[in-house]
């Protein structure tokens, strides 16, 4: 699949790391952080945000296009490359930061690290918080195709993204994306035990968006960051799971614009 | 030649049903179905045997280990390492080996050997392993740092072995402000170190490198020929010819009085579903970051179900490959020839029985082995030259020149 038509590629320079950056779009600045999963080629959601924003769609080191840091061994390290990179392109003021996934754990790290370092905070569906009655799934259990589809709550979304049966090369960069995830996010597995404690310091105001039938981490960790953000906001999508984005992005792209309409 | 028993201690009191129903019958499949009673009754019964290997004339006794699987009850070799160490006088324990990613301290695991050295009074071969892929989630451990934990950690044990302490180890992996065991190995300059393996090229290349004996599990002869091509390349790259002590192979290999009976119960070797380790998911077996990136084409297919399973070889074929040999010793002997002729190995471990094969056949067929089986292949391995590293006195290591041996013994 080609990128949608609009589309930069780059690769920047950060940290050692070639960097692969996609953007797009024209407007404040928006910086969307993908899934564990990787990033799709063609993101209808990304797309939806072009019309209002100038959006900037990283892949995370190790990710897909961009070079694995050998070196790197936690999200906060990816944290802290996104920082660098915000820093270098002085793009913090009227930045909002849209974490989906895996990429709200890497947003909410951001966020705890300097307050006022961008203006506004979307997570969706965040990894990052242990949750006090479920699990976050754990993918080492399941084969590519069946993690992924879990992530949705109509198959048929999974279908039309994927194919009922993906490509082998989409599986192949599922399964480096994952090891990936293993080098950074192996033990504790997909949260940070110290997270909760900081999350009190974001005043930057928060958007948290949960898909309602998130099968992949439950909607009880979208309630724990909403009562642990001071100024945040709970969204709960219906017709969507873990990758709202995915599932409903025209839905998704809607809350994030009014969010930054009104903030 | 070197002529080991091993057994991979199966876990026969399962209910196998249980475990086709679950579709699994491994890392997930529960322990509710492990029943200590017979565990009990299985453990010494396997303890048994050993000694009864030794009686028959085995050089050495392989143990190895495994996690949450009925295919194997030995959760770590080093417990039957140090029974056997007091319990028998002769033999070798061979141990196939420790999977070093999955120890959060090697110095434990340094100061472990060094204590069943010394009871066993320095008859310990010290393999080391990576671990299967199911290991590493069986024990929490990143599969994505475990050839950099194998390699780390052997470094940090072979330093604690040989360099007086205390020193520090500040690795990639593993840090240890104080490095002091008081508990160092009998044989100098260390116990041997004996690298078991059966698809990593990687393993091939690094053991050559190391000049440690490689031990092919139950490879096809053609491909157990490939792994010496490369290995005595390699070794010759390194600065040493390659050859018989630097091979070994383990066998599985069923005798009993009849043909009939050997056949019938060397189908136990496929009781695990006709798979090594038991049936379990692709991603299970070999999670992301375990294996080398130049399988991952492959691999990913085999997960989804687009590729045959590489290991899953049926029954017939693999009796006639040879992969497993059954049959009376006078039927078996010639089998046995042709694969110490076609891959000169001096080092062989007989894998022996499995699964549901009863008490009194496996007894048999170790009394079998060591009565009639081993002489005529210490005949065949003197006629081919096939000359054990104990016989050979081959270095323990491409670092230390000498042959390990116990301290204070006359060389």
């Amino acid at each position: 699949m080609t990128p949608s038509p609009g589309w930069r590629t780059e690769s920047v320079p950060v940290a050692g790391i070639s960097l692969h950056l996609a953007s797009a779009g024209s407007g404040a600045p928006l910086l969307v952080l993908h899934h564990d999963i990787g990033r799709p080629e063609r993101s209808p959601f990304d797309d939806a945000l072009t019309n209002r924003f100038s959006v900037l769609a990283p892949s995370h080191p190790g990710y897909d296009r961009s070079s694995r840091p050998d070196w790197m061994r936690s999200v906060r390290d990816v944290a802290v490359v996104y920082q660098w990179l915000i820093a270098e392109r002085d793009l913090a003021r009227g930045l909002t930061v849209v974490g989906l996934g895996f990429g709200g754990w890497i947003a909410a790290e951001m966020a705890t690290m300097s307050p006022r370092a961008f203006k506004r905070l979307v997570l969706v569906g965040a990894m990052g918080i242990k949750p006090e009655r479920g699990e976050i799934a754990d993918q080492a259990l399941l084969s590519y195709i069946d993690y992924v589809r879990r992530g949705f709550t109509d198959a048929r979304a999974f279908d039309r993204l994927f194919g009922a049966e993906p490509a082998t090369p989409v599986l192949e960069q599922w399964d480096l994306n994952r090891e990936m995830t293993f080098r950074i996010a192996w033990k504790p597995y997909m949260y940070s035990p110290t997270l909760p404690h900081l999350l009190g310091g974001v005043t930057t105001p928060a958007l948290v968006v949960w898909g309602r039938d998130d099968r992949i981490v439950p909607l009880e960790c979208g309630e724990r960051y909403q009562k642990a953000l001071p100024n945040a906001r709970l969204e709960i999508v219906e017709g969507a799971g873990h990758f709202v984005d995915m599932e409903q992005p025209e839905r998704l792209a809607e809350l994030v614009t009014r969010f930054v309409d009104k903030v | 030649m070197h002529l080991m028993y091993f057994t991979e201690q199966p876990m026969s009191a399962y209910p196998e049903q249980e475990g086709r129903d679950f579709g699994a019958t491994a890392l997930m499949f529960s322990n509710r179905y492990f029943d200590p009673v017979a565990g009990s009754r299985l453990y010494n019964e396997y303890l048994e045997h050993y000694r009864l290997a030794e009686e028959v004339g085995f050089d050495g006794i392989m143990l190895n280990e495994h996690h949450n699987a009925p295919f194997c009850m030995q959760a770590k070799c080093n417990v039957f390492a140090s029974i056997l160490a007091a319990t028998t006088k002769r033999v070798k324990l061979v141990l196939l080996g420790n999977p070093l990613p999955l120890a959060d301290n090697p110095v434990r695991l340094a100061e472990e050997l060094a204590m069943i050295d010394m009871v066993s009074r320095g008859r310990l071969v010290s393999g080391f392993v990576r671990g299967g892929g199911q290991e590493q989630l069986a024990t929490g451990v990143n599969p994505a740092f475990n050839r950099e934990r194998f390699e780390e950690a052997h470094d940090l044990i072979v330093k604690a072995w040989t360099q007086p302490g205390p020193f520090r180890w500040e690795g990639a992996h593993y840090q240890h402000r104080v490095v002091n065991p008081w508990a160092v190995p009998l044989q100098k300059p260390h116990p041997r170190v004996w690298i078991p393996g059966v698809l990593s090229k990687e393993t091939i290349v690094w053991a050559a490198k190391k000049r440690y004996p490689y031990i092919a599990l139950s490879t096809e002869i053609e491909a157990t020929k490939k792994i010496w091509e490369q290995y005595d390349q390699v070794a010759q790259e390194t600065g040493y010819a390659g050859g018989p002590e630097y091979r070994g192979y383990l066998q599985r290999c069923h005798i009993a009085e009849t043909e009939e009976k050997a056949l019938a119960n060397a189908r136990q070797f496929m009781w695990m579903q006709g798979e090594f380790t038991g049936l379990a998911h692709p991603v299970w077996s070999s999670p992301s970051g375990y294996f080398s990136p130049s399988y991952r084409k492959a691999f990913v297919e085999y997960a989804v179900g687009r590729r045959s399973n590489p290991r899953g070889a049926a029954f017939e074929d693999q009796i006639h490959n040879q992969q497993i040999v059954a049959g009376t010793p006078k039927t078996v002997i010639p089998k046995l020839r042709r694969l110490l002729e076609e891959t000169r190995p001096s080092i062989m471990g007989f894998w022996a029985a499995d699964g549901f094969v009863s008490n009194e056949d496996t007894r048999t067929c170790i009394r079998l082995l060591g009565q009639e089986v081993l002489p005529a292949l210490r005949d065949i391995g003197k006629e081919l030259g096939l000359w054990s590293p104990f016989e050979a006195n081959s270095p323990v290591s491409i670092n230390f020149a000498e042959p390990a041996q116990p301290a204070g013994a006359v060389a």
